[in-house]
């Protein structure tokens, strides 16, 4: 049975970019390793020589003419920022302080 | 009951005549449609946001063009419901999720640009479970909806506000999305319409995503016909999204009348053996055998088909979403629209730290638990195990399909393993949640179009049971044939739509917006 210790979701959770306290932790481990329980039997199907499906609709590359078009303005793209600064998106600080 | 009352319980397609005719007017159909909601949010909570004054200007603009006798379709002035997870610009959109609490998108969905030019006015925005998650509703950040059948019950989900909503009879016409069966199991639990069209039939564009390749919009309806006009107001080729199909929309409310004859001669149904015995509620069993006899008895000939993979479906489904999901949740990262929440303790906090608090406050209990899942199933080490192993099982889904459909020109199952559940009953036990949606998944697996159509009550609960009708790609008019011929020989006995059959609301003048 596969499971998933709660060191393992407090990586995951790092990976996603989620703070999770102690509490969510601990409820999220169990019923992490009873959905995978509930999913494992995909393991034992013999799909070895099977073309994965990505897509259910087979498609090839879609392009279109390269015309100009109208888009947002800076107004409407900023207009749900929660925070603008001289027509940009005012972002926190992306470097360590040493840095 | 007065006049408005009478209004609000007729389907689209009357509606359509009634308005070109001139025996109403989009002003007051809609007028009454808000007067309903006014009166019934306290009890079902289909919505999250109406949009009164936004929806009577447009209905005033729709009699105008009616007046000078350029409707801009035969639903012009047909008031609709649409679900919170489609873009409206000018109008909240929160995918029921407080990261987006109070978003106002400064674009319209494609289907909501259509809906808009064939002249539907738009009553407001419904309720869902967060970013679609969800069988129930139960896990809208907004509280639950309430099945107007049965107000201690859930609506379905993901797509329970806009069901309840056509249910109620609060709009004659909503807008889900399914990526499991999220259009489907709500219309099946409600004893409405609901029908998921071939993938890329219907734009996604301005559709928020929770697995792109799964995903697809589609019409709640209280009839089939009225799915089929709203199917075709909303479906067809949009170059702005690339998965779109370029091909004409099959005539659709044409093959719903051609159904509504009843006769449904040399049709071949196939009964999907995996779709059916354990797991299944004996009252759900019974009224789908009763339909199927029924579609025998009107010329169809019956064959059984066997879908071997779809014991894997759902194990396939449980990877592939969430997998999809982690990914394009990634976009709600606290830097250019939803909310943002600085880490408490912490001076200058980093863009991580912020984006790590934000989705913490931002996101309920389903949603990370299904991002940490899909994390995982894409975590290097396990790919191969876990998402490369589902996709191969879709492979095997899809010819399971073929093979199905070589024998039958559609497929049939109950819509959903169980009646509505209680409020609560759920919540707490995921994988139980997720059983709600086996027999709808494999068709958003394989890319088919289904449709649920209300085949009776359950004798035990007297709640509704739905009917799925699976069709092969790009043959979205079979599902409208049978669904319409299923429910003319259906409404015979009972005399009329089944929808009547449920209880009328009452709001305890002791505690109006209780639930509010």
């Amino acid at each position: 049975m596969p499971e998933i210790s709660r060191d393992e979701v407090a990586h995951l959770a790092t990976l996603a970019r989620i703070e999770l306290d102690d509490a969510e932790l601990d409820q999220l481990a169990p019923q992490l390793s009873v959905i995978l329980e509930s999913i494992a039997s995909i393991a034992e199907v013999a799909a070895g020589e099977i073309a994965p499906t990505s897509h259910a609709v087979p498609l090839t590359n879609v392009f279109r003419a390269d015309e100009p078009r109208p888009s947002l303005s800076v107004e409407q793209a900023l207009a749900g920022a929660p925070e603008t600064e001289q027509q940009r998106f005012a972002v926190p600080r992306i470097l360590g302080d040493e840095q | 009951m007065t006049a408005g009352g009478e209004l609000v319980r007729r389907s689209a397609a009357d509606l359509s005549e009634a308005l070109a005719s001139g025996e109403t007017t989009s002003v007051e159909l809609t007028g009454a449609c808000l007067d309903r909601i006014d009166s019934l949010e306290p009890l079902v909570h289909a919505f999250l946001h109406v949009d009164s004054e936004g929806a009577l200007a447009q209905a005033a603009a729709s009699d105008a063009r009616r007046r000078a006798g350029r409707p801009a379709s035969a639903l012009d002035g047909v008031p609709i419901a649409v679900k919170d997870i489609l873009v409206t610009e000018g109008l909240p959109t929160t995918c029921g999720s407080r990261i987006l609490a109070g978003w106002v998108p400064p674009y319209d969905a494609t289907v909501v640009a259509r809906l808009r030019s064939a002249g539907l006015p738009i009553l407001g925005k419904t309720n869902m479970d967060e970013f679609a998650m969800g069988s129930s509703t139960e896990h809208s950040a907004y509280g639950p909806t309430h099945n107007p059948w049965d107000l201690d019950r859930i609506p379905g989900g993901s797509g329970g506000g806009s069901a309840a909503a056509v249910a109620a009879f609060e709009a004659p016409l909503a807008i889900g999305t399914d990526t499991g069966g999220s259009i489907r199991q709500p219309g099946a639990v409600t004893g409405t319409v609901g029908v998921k069209p071939t993938y890329g039939g219907v734009s996604r564009y301005g559709l928020v995503a929770l697995a792109n390749s799964l995903d697809q919009a589609g019409p709640v309806t209280r009839t089939v016909l009225d799915a089929a006009l709203l199917h075709e107001v909303i479906g067809g080729h949009d170059p702005l999204d690339s998965t779109s199909i370029d091909e004409p929309v099959p005539p659709l409310a044409d093959a719903a009348r051609l159904g509504a004859s009843g006769d449904v001669s040399g049709v071949r149904i196939g009964v999907v053996r995996e779709l059916s015995g354990d797991g299944y509620q004996a009252g759900v069993r019974q009224r789908f055998d009763e339909a199927v006899q029924l579609l025998v008895q009107a010329g169809a000939e019956v064959v059984e088909v066997s879908c071997p993979s779809f014991v894997h479906a759902l194990a396939a489904y449980y990877l592939i979403m969430p997998s999809e999901a982690s990914s394009n949740l990634a976009r709600f990262d606290a830097m250019r629209y939803g909310m943002r929440v600085l880490p408490d303790g912490v001076a200058n906090p980093s863009a991580e730290e912020v984006m790590r608090a934000t989705r913490d406050a931002g996101f309920g209990a389903e949603v990370k638990r299904r991002i940490i899942l899909g994390t995982y199933a894409l975590s290097s080490g396990y790919y191969d195990a876990y998402y490369g192993q589902a996709q191969k099982v879709r492979t095997l889904i899809s010819r399971d399909f073929e093979a199905a459909f070589a024998q039958a020109d559609v497929l049939v199952s109950p819509t959903a393993p169980t009646t509505a559940f209680r409020i609560g009953e759920k919540l707490d036990d995921p994988v139980a949640m997720y059983l709600n949606d086996i027999a709808t998944i494999p068709a958003n697996l394989a890319g088919v179009p289904g449709l649920s159509v209300p085949v009776g009550l359950a004798p035990e609960d007297g709640l509704p049971v739905g009917f799925q009708v699976l069709a092969p790609a790009l043959a979205d008019d079979r599902l409208y044939r049978i669904g319409a011929a299923l429910e003319t020989l259906l409404e015979k006995q009972w005399g009329g739509p089944l929808i009547a059959q449920a209880p009328t609301l009452v709001v305890p003048a002791e505690a109006p917006g209780a639930d509010r």
